[in-house]
């Protein structure tokens, strides 16, 4: 059984990958630069790896400095609703970055219902001012401040009270304290963060997509993106050498990351309690109104105005009580057929990914999490590399794979709903095998000895033993495989096929001809959908363990 | 047919040698208890028997049936030995009842003829009205007797124990210890026990392998680890016996050599064929020492400390001719000694340890 496992990660991340390097470096076979050399001659090439470093390098800034603020203020401070705090700060990773983006337009643009009520909207006519580099900074800063937030919370957990008492105890005020321990000590998790939010920042396709693509600022994984949908198969080997530049950079930022993760201290023993919030007095209130303020501009207004453009019958129609129709909705789940099928897709492909997953995860991270040598941790990297690297690169790699059918068997992938499937399985893997596998590393290994001292044989203490207690992380891991999955847009912007369409394509699609009422009301069902499943988690109780639910503190 | 013999196993981690050429037999129906201090390899011992890790050299047969060597690995689930853990490993999302049937239903054993032996072996451990519990809501002793039902309602031939009382406090240890030597007495089950305390070993135990540093260093009963401990480190472990250097002045005859220790000598018991040697090493009890009547004869030094032990004093006393060695000496209650006292300390026995049994 763990030779099917292993052939089949593989075969998802090991082969798309090593054919990308090869079409990139020789792709004729023999080894040669001249492909790569024509790229990196290109003007184009290096206008846009400039722009994706900018994006990237602002993106990380605003992140870190908003997630920052958050992590201090929430680990610190005995504000009220903590939870729910952390719940509404949490979504925008969870929603995908083309409804962020999209939601974000109908909040700036002329058409701005909140704008024009309160009369700063800009003139019909001018470009949305979030059409710019700016613009896509401030998405970007603002989809993943989580990022830094998680990791910097998760480090703050670890770190024993009285490391803070010790130096509180030595006469050091508050400030001091926190600039003398507290960031210190926080350097490791915190470098992490920043860093897998710039590889984040680097690899995102909507958000640039839908605010990049019309001014024409573009960043490489939207050159990728337009060279390939507008040459098709011809542009592979040019596409290629800008998949292996973007995933360099990334690559650089991973690296970093690891070694940060690496770096942090885990004498800092599990036995002493973790800090708890000291009272803010009078300064509670205003932190508090930030707070709110932040998560209403944030996430209340754009969902608005989303809602309020998805309500409008014809584009540019004001909205009144008069006028609010539903019938975008009636079109888009109902009408218009291409839409319809985007639904059933998105829901079937999410849907079987997400149980494909938990089936490859649960005995997978079996073997990773117990069975120790060093191919189990070469094997382990390789499940990471799909996620950890930009989807695009992936995208790209995969459709090298399966453009021709597969030799021997002859069935053609390529143009299918199952090239997204395969991709989806493929880069969402490890959201459900980390949790799995450290679930395993908490359970005690006597737990399966006791079975197999009693006869049981490996497939029947998996079955009967491992399965059941890890099944709360798996199911967990699967939930977030399920919802990356079901609004994505960078893997199948480019696998997508007619009759292969997900949600994320057909918003694209509606976005780009100007049906953007058709492609809020897209929007607004998979929030919903998202905000569902979420809520629904809170329900479980306190069943599903720590650290996997990132919304759930 | 359920004895075990173990010969000459090594296992091996990276560089590091947990067990050393260990060779042990244990009888059918015996009980004997594995003990060592933390770290001293027990548990890997145990491991290797049961067949959760694979010895690195030497064999282990489980009666006439080969099971265990550096290239023949059976895996645990076909050794039939019943083994219960320190940390109990009951399976939280089963019921106490489901636990215990685990190993039957694996043997495929039919629906009622599995329950009733479910019962029985709860009935044993007096657990049975315990069945429908889940073992989260069971307090650490109960834990412990449903791990105990769970590995013998399969009626191993052989059980290991890895410390199972060392997480329970000590009154309830007491009891579960009876618990143990009743089941033993009742079935005559091949017991190996794994403790690091040298009460429990003995209260339980046929004999006792005492493991130092993954090396067997003895293998008795409990009066002849203590009475003839076989190197210094078992003469230390088992009943914090002293070990003073001295030399053998003479060969043994029946049974003692005359030795002489800190300028004072005494006949101490020894192996047969002994001979005289200077720099041997000697195991003291604090009963074997006392203060001289007449305070002429004897080791001369100071009493340091008196420290009271509840009905008697132990008296810590400094030898003029080596300061730096403490001997302890019981002393009854009214003391009759005062710290600071110059006093005078008569040997009245000891054991030689054997010489080949230093390194
Ligand atoms: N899987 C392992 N890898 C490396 N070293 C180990 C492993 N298991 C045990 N050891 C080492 O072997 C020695 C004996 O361990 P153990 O048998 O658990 O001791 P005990 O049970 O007597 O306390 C210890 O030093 C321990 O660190
Ligand atoms: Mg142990």
């Amino acid at each position: 059984m763990f030779a099917g496992l292993a052939g089949l990660v593989a075969f998802l991340a090991v082969l798309p990958l090593a054919r990308l390097l090869i079409e990139a470096f020789a792709p004729q076979g023999y080894p040669t630069i001249s492909i790569l050399e024509d790229v990196f001659r290109n003007p184009t090439t290096w206008r846009a790896t400039v722009h994706s470093l900018e994006i990237s390098f602002g993106g990380t800034i605003l992140a870190t400095a908003i997630g920052v603020s958050v992590a201090l203020a929430v680990s610190f401070c005995d504000i009220r609703h903590r939870n729910a705090i952390i719940f509404c700060f949490v979504l925008p990773l969870m929603i995908a970055p083309q409804v962020t983006a999209l939601a974000w337009l109908q909040v700036a643009g002329p058409s701005s219902p909140l704008l024009r009520a309160i009369g700063l909207a800009p003139p019909i006519g001018t470009p949305n001012p979030l059409y710019s580099r700016e613009g896509i900074i401030l998405l970007l800063g603002i989809e993943y401040a989580p990022l830094v937030f998680l990791t910097l919370r998760a480090g703050l957990r670890a770190l024993p009270r009285e490391m803070i008492e010790a130096a509180l105890a030595a006469g050091a005020g508050r400030w001091l304290v926190l600039r003398t321990i507290v960031l210190p000590l926080m350097t490791p998790p915190l470098a992490a963060g920043i860093s897998l939010t710039f590889v984040s920042c680097i690899g995102n396709f909507g958000i640039p997509a839908f605010l990049g693509i019309p001014g024409g600022y573009i960043v490489l994984p939207t050159l990728i993106y337009q060279r390939l949908s507008g040459l098709g198969p011809a542009a592979l080997a040019e596409v290629s050498a800008l998949s292996v530049l973007i995933a360099t950079i990334a690559i650089g930022g991973i690296l970093v990351q690891d070694y940060m993760l690496r770096r942090r201290d885990f004498r800092i023993s599990g036995t002493s309690q973790s800090i708890g919030p000291s009272s803010l007095g009078r300064w509670r209130l205003p932190l508090e109104t930030m707070l709110w303020f932040y998560l209403l501009a944030t996430l209340a207004v754009p969902f608005a105005s989303l809602v309020a453009v998805s309500l409008v019958p014809i584009f540019g129609v004001p909205l009144t009580w008069e006028t609010a129709s539903i019938e975008s909705y009636v079109y888009i789940l109902v009408e218009h057929g291409v839409s319809h099928r985007a639904f059933r897709n998105s829901l079937l492909l999410a849907g079987s990914a997400a149980i494909a997953i938990v089936m490859i995860s649960a005995p997978l991270g079996y073997y990773l999490a117990w069975r120790e040598s060093r191919a189990l941790k070469l094997l382990n990297l390789s499940a990471e590399l799909p996620y950890a690297l930009p989807g695009i690169v992936f995208a790209i790699a995969l459709i090298l794979v399966f453009l021709r059918p597969i030799p021997v068997l002859g069935i053609g992938i390529y143009n299918t709903v199952w090239i997204i499937f395969i991709a989806y399985l493929g880069r969402f893997l490890v959201l459900s095998l980390r949790p799995v596998v450290s679930a395993y590393h908490q359970l005690d290994r006597a737990m399966e000895e006791a079975a197999s001292a009693l006869g049981a044989g490996v497939l029947r203490r998996m079955r009967t033993i491992m399965f059941p207690l890890v099944a709360q992380s798996a199911a967990a891991g699967a939930l977030l495989v399920f919802l990356m999955s079901f609004s994505e847009l960078t893997l199948s912007a480019l696998l997508w096929s007619s009759g292969a369409e997900t949600l994320g394509t057909v918003m694209f699609s509606f976005q780009q001809s100007g049906g953007v009422n058709h492609a809020s009301a897209i929007a607004v069902v998979t929030i919903l959908v998202t905000l569902v499943l979420m809520l629904s988690t809170l329900l479980l109780g306190r069943r599903v363990p720590k650290g996997v639910l990132p919304w759930r503190d | 047919m359920a004895g075990l013999k173990i010969d000459r196993i090594t296992r091996q981690f990276a560089d590091f040698k947990a067990l050393k050429e260990v060779s042990l037999d244990v009888a059918d129906g015996e009980f004997l208890a594995v003990l060592g201090p933390s770290g001293c390899g027990k548990t890997t011992l145990l491991r290797l028997i049961a067949g959760f890790d694979k010895v690195t050299d030497g064999a282990i047969w489980l009666g006439n049936r080969l099971v265990s060597d550096s290239r023949r690995h059976v895996p645990a689930e076909s050794r039939g030995i019943g083994v219960v853990f320190q940390s109990y490993a009951l399976w939280p999302h089963m019921s106490v009842e489901e636990n215990v049937a685990y190993g039957l239903e694996v043997a495929g054993i039919d629906r009622d003829h599995r329950d009733r032996r479910v019962a029985e072996a709860l009935e044993l451990v007096g657990l049975s009205t315990y069945g429908n519990r889940p073992p989260s809501s069971l307090s650490g002793g109960q834990r412990q007797r449903v791990a105990l039902a769970r590995c013998l309602v399969t009626e191993p031939g052989l059980i290991l124990l890895d410390e199972p009382l060392a997480n329970l406090d000590v009154h309830l240890r007491a009891s579960m210890e009876e618990e143990f030597r009743r089941f033993h007495e009742r079935t005559g089950t091949t017991m190996v026990y794994i403790t690091h305390d040298q009460a429990e070993a003995m209260a339980l135990a046929d004999r006792i392998a005492v493991l130092d540093h993954g090396m067997l260093a003895q293998v008795a009963t409990a009066s002849t680890l203590y009475r003839e401990p076989a190197t210094e480190m078992v003469a230390g472990f088992v009943g914090q016996g002293m070990v003073l250097p001295i030399d053998i002045l003479d060969t043994c005859r029946a049974g003692s050599c005359p030795v002489r220790i800190f300028g004072f000598e005494a006949r101490m018991r020894c192996q047969p064929g002994t001979g005289a040697r200077a720099g041997a090493k000697a195991c003291l009890r604090a009963e074997e020492l006392a203060f001289s009547n007449d305070g002429i004869s004897g080791i001369s030094g100071t009493v340091r400390r008196l420290i009271y032990q509840g009905g008697y004093f132990r008296a810590d006393f400094h030898p003029d001719l080596s300061p730096e060695t403490s001997l302890e000496i019981t002393v009854p209650e009214p003391a009759t000694v005062d710290a600071g006292a110059r006093m005078r300390v008569v040997v009245r026995g000891g054991w030689i340890i054997p010489a080949d049994a230093a390194n």
